[in-house]
């Protein structure tokens, strides 16, 4: 440790302070402060003032260093955003593969850099649209994908050689990305120039997102087979997303969703080490999503804090060498659940604000909302002035000129170790407990997180905490918003569609590859070719799932509260 | 002396909407304010949820969508509800719900609706307000 800052000074600085917080003090009996405490979204106190005497062990080789450089906290690239922005990858799916295409084009058309997919709620449960349970959700909160077919149609025209393309997905993520490949190769383009991300984080879905299939260990399993098969044959592709986004958006402290997402990737790090995977060559496809709540310093110190983490948990828990594989790579949605469905135009300067923490939080990627999201599928017009904010962002304002501009801010490093400190304690905890398979059984985060939810929202009715046009500046008279309807006749014309397919496939080797998928699933091979071969088949999502579901068993949520 | 029976309240989730944060949250506030809350847990079926209502002998069903498919599920509901002969059971519904679609769901016989934002306090007034034990 080389302290950047001389002890006697610190000390002098330290007293000096105490001095002027005692002249603060008699400023505010004068004039009372707004409020009695400070704190964040999170509920971190936070003071009047920061000096070097909050950080006064600061080291700057150590826990800085420089971009590119152990451990990471300033970024993971060396350039960051001078050699290229970060890829707006705004999430799309509605309807039908042919409306979420012509989405996909305009997007693209409008300067956007990468794809990200939405999938609607059958798909990402694993149903086909003709299920029983599916009725009446097909094409609501994105896409429809019952077959390769579907896939098809939904890429058509786009370069995916040359786009990455990421995929919402998660316990059908073998099933989605086997047909990607497969459409892909059907276009002549082969799997190793694939690049793009498959989410599928399970872990997380027992914790908060709640698309269930299988139990967590079956779950695990697969996602395992997924990274030995992308390491090996689609290195472009990152074979998860390690999502702290959606426990935020289930109401967790920014710390909670910092250390819930890291205790994830260690067990997935471990259950890949078991399958006997060198971390070297599978760490580095590893990727990370994060939330970008509203309370903006405290997300930049939250994503400072999981590049040093990250960096060292890959160093020091799994003895990674290679500095890729230490790298925590992140995606960032701004926070839906930040957004308010009264005076909706508002959340277009929410989003502003929390893409402007992810940027100088240092995202590889980013996906603003729409500020209609909260009311329905946004519209081609509010998808738009979404992608126009990164634009803005990073053309217009001139954040994007230099790296990790907030480094070295007494506030922001202060917050950046304490960050860090709770969200070990966290992770210490879920060690004790056998780790994060562990917990979820216990039920451990998914309480934790109910429980900050609930403060929160009590804190809101209180108004400790203000959601303006919520619980503050409230109006009668709303400005009429224009949403996206769903077509009525959509869900007729996806079965169709799907039974037409099903009538011209050559059904007797869509049965044998499901057998053969149902016997890799019951022993040890990789899932992965053989979904691929089904896919190909035009076997549908839900053949495939079915098979998963007979084999591993069907998980139910706990319906605890 | 024959004490009055608590408000019996079902919260559910119906359909494959995995948003629960709303859902939990009211059936905790509804728990705090004195009344038996029964949580349905996810993904639960328009039959899975009116068996557990006339099951469970409740007065309110309490429905929650964040997923597009309200107009739907809320529907099927109030079609079996009515079905059972047990429409006297108060059905309310919340989450993402847009304003043009709360009259439809009235129209089906929705009590109410608390799009997301609503006070919880505002949920717990009203209950005490419109629910007596059936």
């Amino acid at each position: 440790m080389s302290p950047l800052f001389k002890e006697d000074e610190v000390a002098g600085i330290a007293s000096a302070r105490q001095a002027w917080q005692k002249h603060l003090q008699e400023k505010l009996s004068a004039s009372p402060p707004r409020k009695e405490s400070f704190s964040t979204v999170s509920g971190r106190q936070i003071r009047a003032l920061y000096t070097p005497s909050d950080i006064k062990d600061f080291d700057y080789r150590t826990q800085l260093a420089f971009p590119g450089q152990y451990p990471y906290t300033r970024g993971v690239q060396t350039s960051m955003y001078r050699g290229r922005l970060w890829t707006m990858r705004m999430f799309a799916g509605l309807e039908s593969a042919e409306e979420t295409n012509e989405r996909f084009h305009h997007l693209v058309n409008q300067g956007q850099t990468g794809l990200s997919t939405a999938f609607d709620m059958p798909t990402l449960m694993g149903y086909d649209t003709e299920d029983a349970r599916s009725r009446g959700e097909c094409g609501r909160c994105g896409v429809a994908i019952d077959t390769l077919k579907d896939m098809e149609i939904l890429f058509n025209g786009l370069p995916v050689d040359q786009l990455t393309t990421s995929m919402t997905i998660n316990p059908p993520a073998p099933v989605l990305w086997a047909m990607y490949i497969a459409m892909a190769e059907k276009r002549g383009i082969l799997r190793k120039k694939l690049g793009g991300t498959i989410q599928n984080d399970m872990l997380k879905e027992f914790i908060a997102q709640k698309t269930f299939m299988c139990a967590p260990e079956p779950s695990v399993r697969l996602i395992v087979d997924t990274i030995e098969f992308g390491t090996r044959e689609v290195p472009r592709w990152n074979m998860i997303s390690i999502s702290g986004y959606h426990i935020r958006e289930a109401g967790s402290t920014a710390v909670q969703e910092l250390a819930f997402t890291l205790a994830d990737g260690i067990a997935y790090v471990e259950a890949a080490l078991q399958r006997g995977l060198d971390v070297d060559a599978f760490a580095p496809r590893l990727s990370f999503f994060f939330n970008a709540h509203i309370d903006f310093f405290e997300e930049i110190a939250k994503y400072r804090a999981a590049r040093r983490m990250w960096a060292d948990i890959m160093k020091k828990r799994f003895k990674a060498k290679s500095g890729r594989s230490m790298w925590l790579r992140f995606h960032t949605q701004t926070a839906g659940c930040s957004l308010t469905a009264p005076q909706p135009f508002n959340n277009v300067v929410r989003t502003a604000v929390e893409a402007l923490a992810a940027v100088l939080g240092g995202t590889q990627s980013l996906h603003t909302n729409s500020f209609d999201e909260v009311l329905a599928i946004p519209t081609e017009e509010a998808a738009t002035i979404a992608l126009r904010t990164q634009q803005i962002l990073g053309e217009e304002t001139g954040v994007a000129n230099t790296i990790d501009p907030l480094g070295g801010s007494y506030f922001v490093e202060s917050l950046t170790n304490e960050t860090e400190e709770a969200a070990y304690e966290y992770i210490n905890k879920i060690d004790d407990m056998g780790g994060m398979l562990k917990a979820i059984e216990r039920n451990y985060p998914q309480m934790e997180i109910a429980d900050a939810a609930y403060r929160f929202q009590r804190e809101l009715d209180a108004k400790q905490k203000i959601m303006v046009g919520v619980n503050k500046y409230v109006v009668k008279e709303e400005i009429p918003v224009d949403i996206y309807h769903v077509d009525e006749t959509l869900e007729e014309r996806q079965i169709a569609r799907t039974n037409e397919v099903k009538n011209s496939r050559d059904q007797k080797e869509v049965e044998q590859c499901l057998e053969r998928l149902g016997e890799a699933c019951a022993g040890n091979d990789n899932v992965m070719p053989y979904l691929i071969e089904a896919a190909s088949a035009y076997a549908t999502l839900q053949e495939m799932c079915d098979v998963f579901r007979s084999v591993f068993g069907v998980y139910h949520d706990p319906s605890t509260f | 002396m024959v004490m009055a029976r608590k408000i019996r309240i079902l919260v559910a989730k119906p359909g494959l909407d995995g948003h629960d944060r709303g859902a939990r949250i009211i059936a905790r506030a509804l728990r705090d304010a004195g009344f038996e809350v029964i949580y349905t847990g996810l993904h639960q079926s328009p039959e899975q949820i009116v068996s557990a209502a006339i099951q469970e002998d409740v007065d309110l069903i309490g429905l929650s969508s964040l997923a597009a498919a309200h107009l739907y599920l809320f529907r099927k509901v109030m079609e079996l509800l009515k079905a059972q002969g047990a429409e006297d059971i108060m059905v309310v519904g919340g989450g993402i719900i847009p304003e043009g679609d709360i009259e439809k769901l009235k129209a089906m016989g929705v009590q109410e609706i608390f799009p997301s934002g609503s006070a919880l306090d505002t949920i717990v007034d009203w209950v005490r307000r419109h629910v007596k034990p059936r």
